[in-house]
């Protein structure tokens, strides 16, 4: 009882703080905006750690977040023999050779009208569709170590890649395109000094995508059959074990990698497009 | 015509390499059955042929190259093989098997309609909770500056997090809480359609401009007013666009969602056909999968055409 109430108590104390800092006179400061999401998030944390402690959830259904946290801590070698594994070799060659083939695709798509004709249409409807689905034959084909789980990434992050660089390339305007022509540029300078550039933001807009993608193609081949180490391997058998403290930490390790990842691309878009609205803020 | 053209020409394309790919991928296993059955076949033994490239294979043995459209268990089943195996088992399956529906009554557990429905049902579920919570959420974010300060930013976070990956935890959690059956997958459905809707309806709630809203306040409209007669109405094109991503992830989380279950299920159906080898099995799932996604959202995009006409939009 005294738990709920103090629990309670936290909650409602760092919603008021919180309320103050996004809209009290110090809401224009930066740490404040970060101050409030960080706040939020440390308040769920606590209310789980309280929870958890307080209803004594046994271990195997929920621990709480300071013993995932040793257990992370205590696990690191193991964890990174799985990040590098599973992020690293999987995620990450599939990721370069999925978007790359897409980008030059595009390309290819946008310079030839019949392709776009006959191409995009079922690149759209191959981007709506369950393609994890093919997890278990690329698996098959290519068998259980990384190249199996890049297979899966390059097709998965292909399609919505394809869609958005193409969307990009038509982004320019008959204007700009007729000053192009009239300055004598062929199509290759068209291409490279006006279309691409103006393309940037669809194809960040794509590459943020396909991160998210490509570690979910990665971690769910692995549930098909992937050697003893790898962050989808690590998953299942600690679930197999009961050991719930493993498994959350391997969470924690691909949700870092995930948000990492993402930022980067993040990162690089910032200075590649800082001309485009959304960045100058 | 004109612009049906094109994507003829490419699907037919498509299907000759897809036939022309099945010939080297499935030429060794078909070469090693010939030998068995004691036809010639150019290098003798298996051990020779091991080390051979798959091209050169075909090359030196063209007779055996219907034999590889033609197998049991293909690496690469052809087209046909695949189309068969769906009519097999959805058509034939219901109509002549033991389990079926003409002879037993209910769907047969060993024909795909059934895990097609059960996939479906989880979708259904966790789609309608997913974009019923990421429209209240939106309605929140969009009233309360703190909300959406707080809420946000762990939003976007939660997307670059691999969320699959909590899959078969959330599943066994679930169990030993005593919920099973649909909820456990209907549950990851929810959380992958869950941000498409929150992101659309954020932008679809704010679009009416300031001299909307002005014109709301002069007026005298309340805040829940204001909602449902201008914001709501104004969010719908976003909504809809924002469903149709919504309800395309929903598929993927039932899908990635029944593989630790075991419970049936398009998902459960491609697993065993990946632990018994059952190639055909496993492309003829994940084509009903793909129907089943096209179909989704095609029935999002007649229910946005009618919203609109009813609203009076162009439709």
């Amino acid at each position: 009882m005294s738990a709920a109430i103090l629990a309670l108590a936290l909650w409602l104390g760092l919603w008021a703080l919180n309320v103050w800092l996004a809209t009290g006179p110090l809401a224009n400061r930066i740490w404040a905006r970060m101050a409030v999401p960080l706040l939020f998030g440390l308040t769920i944390l606590v209310l789980w750690e309280i929870a958890v402690r307080a209803l004594q959830v046994p271990l195997v259904i929920l621990p709480p977040p300071s013993q995932i946290g040793a257990r992370f801590g205590a696990s690191l070698p193991v964890l990174w023999a799985d990040f590098v594994q599973t992020i690293g070799r999987g995620a990450l060659s599939g990721y370069l050779i999925g978007c790359g083939a897409a980008f030059l695709t595009a390309i290819a798509v946008d310079r030839f009208v019949f392709l776009k004709r006959g191409l995009l249409p079922l690149a759209s409807f191959m981007a709506a569709l369950p393609i994890v689905g093919t997890a278990p034959i690329l698996v098959m084909w290519f068998g259980f170590d990384w190249q199996s789980k890049a297979a899966v990434v390059v097709v998965m992050v292909f399609f919505p890649m394809l869609v958005n660089t193409v969307a990009g390339l038509s982004e320019t305007t008959a204007m700009q395109r007729d000053l192009m022509k009239s300055w004598g540029a062929g199509y290759w300078q068209g291409l490279l000094k006006l279309r691409l550039p103006a393309a940037m933001p669809f194809v960040f807009n794509g590459l943020k995508i396909c991160t998210t993608l490509a570690l979910i193609g990665a971690i769910v081949a692995e549930f098909f059959g992937s050697p003893t180490l790898g962050l989808g391997f690590r998953i299942t058998t600690s679930v197999g074990q009961l050991a719930l403290d493993m498994v959350w930490a391997a969470i924690l390790v691909a949700a870092l990698a995930g948000t990492g990842f993402y930022g980067l691309v993040a990162l690089i878009e910032r200075g590649v497009t800082f001309w485009h609205p959304s960045q100058r803020g | 015509m004109i612009r049906a053209g094109p994507i003829l020409a490419m699907l037919l394309a498509v299907f000759a390499l897809w036939y022309a790919a099945a010939v080297p991928m499935n030429i060794r296993e078909v070469l090693t059955e010939a030998e068995r059955a004691g036809a010639a076949v150019t290098p003798a033994t298996a051990v020779e042929r091991r080390d051979a490239n798959a091209l050169g294979l075909v090359l030196a043995n063209p007779g055996q190259i219907s034999g590889t459209w033609a197998q049991d268990r293909p690496r690469l089943p052809a087209p046909h093989q695949v189309a068969g195996e769906l009519w097999q088992s959805t058509v034939m399956e219901e109509i002549e098997g033991r389990r079926g529906l003409l002879n037993s009554g209910s769907l047969s557990n060993r024909g795909l309609l059934l895990h097609a429905w059960i996939t479906l049902s989880a979708t259904a579920l966790g789609f309608l909770i997913g974009a019923g919570a990421g429209i209240l959420l939106a309605i929140g974010i969009v009233h309360s500056k703190t909300m959406e300060k707080s809420v946000m930013p762990w939003a976007i976070v939660s997307q670059t997090v691999p969320i699959v990956a909590l899959a078969p935890m959330i599943v066994v959690v679930l169990y030993s809480v005593g919920l099973q059956g649909l909820l456990p997958k209907a549950v990851i459905s929810a959380y992958l359609s869950f941000f498409p809707v929150v992101v659309g309806m954020v932008k679809g709630l704010r679009a009416p401009d300031a001299m909307q809203t002005d014109l709301m306040r002069t007026w005298d409209a309340s805040g829940w007013q204001v909602l449902t007669r201008l914001r709501l109405p104004a969010s719908m094109p976003y909504l809809f666009a924002s469903l149709k991503i919504a309800v395309a992830a929903a598929l993927v989380g039932a899908i990635v969602g029944e593989l630790p279950v075991q419970g049936g299920g398009l998902g459960a159906r491609m697993l065993a056909g990946s632990y018994y080898g059952q190639t055909a099995q496993i492309w003829a799932a994940l084509f009903l999968a793909a129907a089943l996604a096209a179909v989704l959202v095609a029935a999002i995009g007649g229910a946005q055409r009618l919203a609109l006409r009813r609203m009076g939009g162009a439709a």
